[in-house]
């Protein structure tokens, strides 16, 4: 057994924290102010690979695997937890069904725009009325002279206003029970598809988040993503690496919260002494620094069952879950060991904090996690 | 076209470096203690922006330990095409006149090099001798402080480039080959891509060649701790900074900005 990240990983890891570093960094603060996702970063963050870690080589992409995708979500997650999440939803989301379940044909047309940023992945699932529940959503697809023809409307989708191309999860026949359901490739400027203005949120705000609606959108048969029917499993497969993506990212935010507290618990004088000697102090530094590494460790677990090919729907379950929770926990107290500079935008722990909160929620609720994991429990013993 | 690059594995410029008994440890908890020198970086990215523009390839090129291979791993993981390591036990304890020899003769060695480019300095050493000591041993055109390449005539055998100096720039144009040291403003080095970085990988693990003394026909006594000629006598950490701290209170911000300028003055700050 061991710990030790390879060579290569080692070094993406550096490569990461270099581009994080120097060009997120500096701009996290204005990237959440103005909600704008940091487009012209785009062609460099695409050159070094960043948007084409979950697309094969022989389309031109990265392809990583599932542990060096974690790693660099974590590291740009630790600068900018709203670039980090739209990198997570790109690739998790957004590129892996393509590259999973896509024909020659589709691949090799969408994966090369995806992987050089002319288009972000994006995944429609959720539904205004609809999220957790996946059997209950109400956007259909209907066969029609050989084409689709799709309506509904699909909410809180990431990344829909930098996407030319959209997964779309979709009921397809209502007879079938879970068999009914089907993904659909779907042009963003077919006629019929709008993408509503950006959602005014909490947190992650400068990461892009849509309601899209479909209005009787026709696009052909070759548009089906996987086969006919099987778009349940293939969502519930592309979530529990999607989970994953969130855990590493929700690691990655406690990680820059903790460093940002302990330089300010260094600095910061009470009754004569840093505040870092206090005990009140070290105890939840000490409590985030234990709590980081295990979520860090159920992260690494999850990817690497991922891409040693084996079944890693618990473990992504349980990464996610305690991985954000842990994340709200290590970002509140970071705003507690600032005192009232915590609470103040001139430091980034309460951005970190807001955008920690999302965690809990996007790609499967805390509670989903634990309905998810509890299943397998009962299965088990 | 070849063109070289001599690269130099340096700790971190974020490591925490420690003196006891005059031995210098270092160590960085964010990430890696051991990097390439990052002035190199300016000089690998020009040498990749030359090769694309004028094709041909890039040698890299570091004199070091075994286990110094941060420097090649970024020059390939950035685009260098080749990668050699001047490695050898006599090399040891070498100074800036006993490396420049090495590296003389590893680039001798590579036969066919055209331009090789360095770093103005290592940030551990930051001597800034090496490049142009190589350039007098191989008897090659020396341009130091190059801020950019104007141009490459390869089959007019000249180098065109613009040089900083203290009171502004020049331009100068040398024959073919030459060696120049690069400053920051030359460039923006890319970042490894994820693709050059499993190349580099593979590469150190495969196909790196390790020359030593016999393999450069190099004579012994000029290099390592026997061909320098500068001895380190002490090593010591400087005492820690201290200072103290002046609030300026005004009636109005124009006041204590004046107040502040009077006591920059003072202080010779300005």
């Amino acid at each position: 057994m061991g710990f030790q990240l390879s060579e290569e990983q080692q070094m993406f890891r550096s490569a990461v924290r270099a581009l994080a570093e120097k060009e997120l960094k500096p701009r996290a603060r204005e990237i959440d102010e103005s909600a704008e996702f940091p487009v012209d970063l785009i062609p460099k963050m695409a050159e070094m690979g960043l948007l084409s870690m979950a697309i094969p080589e022989e389309c031109d992409g990265a392809d990583v695997g599932a542990i060096s995708i974690a790693i660099a979500i974590e590291e740009i997650g630790r600068v900018c937890g709203s670039t980090g999440l739209s990198v997570a939803a790109h690739t998790s989301l957004g590129c892996f069904p393509l590259a999973r379940w896509g024909t020659p044909e589709q691949k090799g047309r969408w994966l090369p725009l995806l992987g050089s940023g002319a288009s972000m992945g994006a995944l429609c699932l959720t539904e205004p009325g609809a999220g957790s529940d996946l059997r209950g959503v109400k956007a259909r697809g209907v066969r029609d002279r050989g084409d689709w023809v799709i309506s509904g409307t699909k909410a809180w989708i990431t990344n829909a206003s930098l996407a030319k191309v959209l997964v779309v999860y979709l009921q397809t026949d209502p007879e079938a029970g879970k068999r009914g359901y089907s993904m659909l490739l779907v042009e963003t400027d077919r006629p019929g598809v709008t993408i509503h203005p950006k959602e005014k949120k909490m947190g992650v705000r400068g990461s892009p988040t849509h309601q899209v609606s479909f209005d009787d959108v026709r696009v052909p048969a070759e548009n089906l993503l996987g086969e006919e029917g099987r778009g349940l499993q293939q969502t519930l497969e592309t979530l529990d690496g999607g989970r994953i993506g969130i855990g590493a990212l929700a690691v990655g935010i406690a990680q820059g919260a903790l460093e940002e507290a302990v330089t300010y618990a260094r600095e910061r004088t009470a009754f004569g002494r840093p505040v870092a000697d206090f005990q009140a102090i070290q105890w939840m530094l000490a409590d985030a620094e234990t709590e980081i590494e295990a979520a860090r460790l159920l992260v690494r677990r999850a990817a690497w069952l991922k891409e040693h090919g084996q079944r890693f729907t618990r473990e992504a379950a349980m990464a996610k879950l305690y991985a954000s929770e842990m994340a709200e926990r290590v970002t509140r107290n970071a705003i507690q060991i600032l005192g009232s500079y915590g609470y103040s935008s001139e430091y980034p722990v309460e951005r970190m904090y807001r955008d920690a909160r999302l965690m809990t929620i996007g790609e499967g609720t805390s509670e989903v996690q634990r309905l998810v994991i509890a299943r397998q429990v009962l299965k088990r013993y | 076209m070849h063109i070289a690059i001599c690269a130099k594995q340096t700790p971190s410029t974020t490591a925490v470096l420690a003196v006891e008994d005059g031995k210098v440890t270092w160590s960085d908890p964010g990430g890696s203690p051991d990097i390439a020198n990052p002035w190199d970086e300016y000089a690998i990215e020009e040498a990749i922006r030359l090769k694309e523009k004028h094709g041909g390839k890039v040698t890299a090129i570091s004199m070091g330990p075994e286990e110094a291979r941060e420097a090649l791993k970024t020059a390939i993981a950035m685009g260098c095409d080749e990668a050699v390591l001047v490695s050898d036990e006599a090399m040891k304890g070498s100074d800036t006149l006993a490396t420049s020899y090495v590296l003389a003769k590893a680039i001798e060695k590579l036969g066919d090099v055209d331009l090789v480019i360095f770093g103005r300095q290592a940030v551990d050493g930051d001597t800034g001798q090496t490049s142009m000591q190589v350039a007098r041993r191989l008897g090659w055109t020396p341009l130091s402080f190059v801020v950019a390449v104007d141009e490459v005539d390869a089959e007019g055998g000249t180098v065109t480039v613009t040089r900083a100096i203290e009171a502004g720039r020049q331009k100068v144009k040398g024959p073919l080959p030459a060696a120049l040291s690069v400053l920051k403003e030359i460039n923006e080095p890319r970042y490894p891509s994820f693709k050059g970085i499993r190349q580099a990988t593979k590469y150190m693990r495969r196909s790196l060649p390790i020359w030593a003394t016999a393999d450069l026909e190099a004579d012994s006594s000029k290099i390592g701790a026997a061909g320098s000629r500068v001895r380190w006598l002490q090593v010591y950490a400087l005492p820690p900074k201290e200072g103290e701290c002046t609030m300026i209170e005004a009636d109005s911000p124009e006041a204590a900005a004046a107040e502040l300028v009077d006591k920059l003055l003072e202080e010779k700050v300005l």
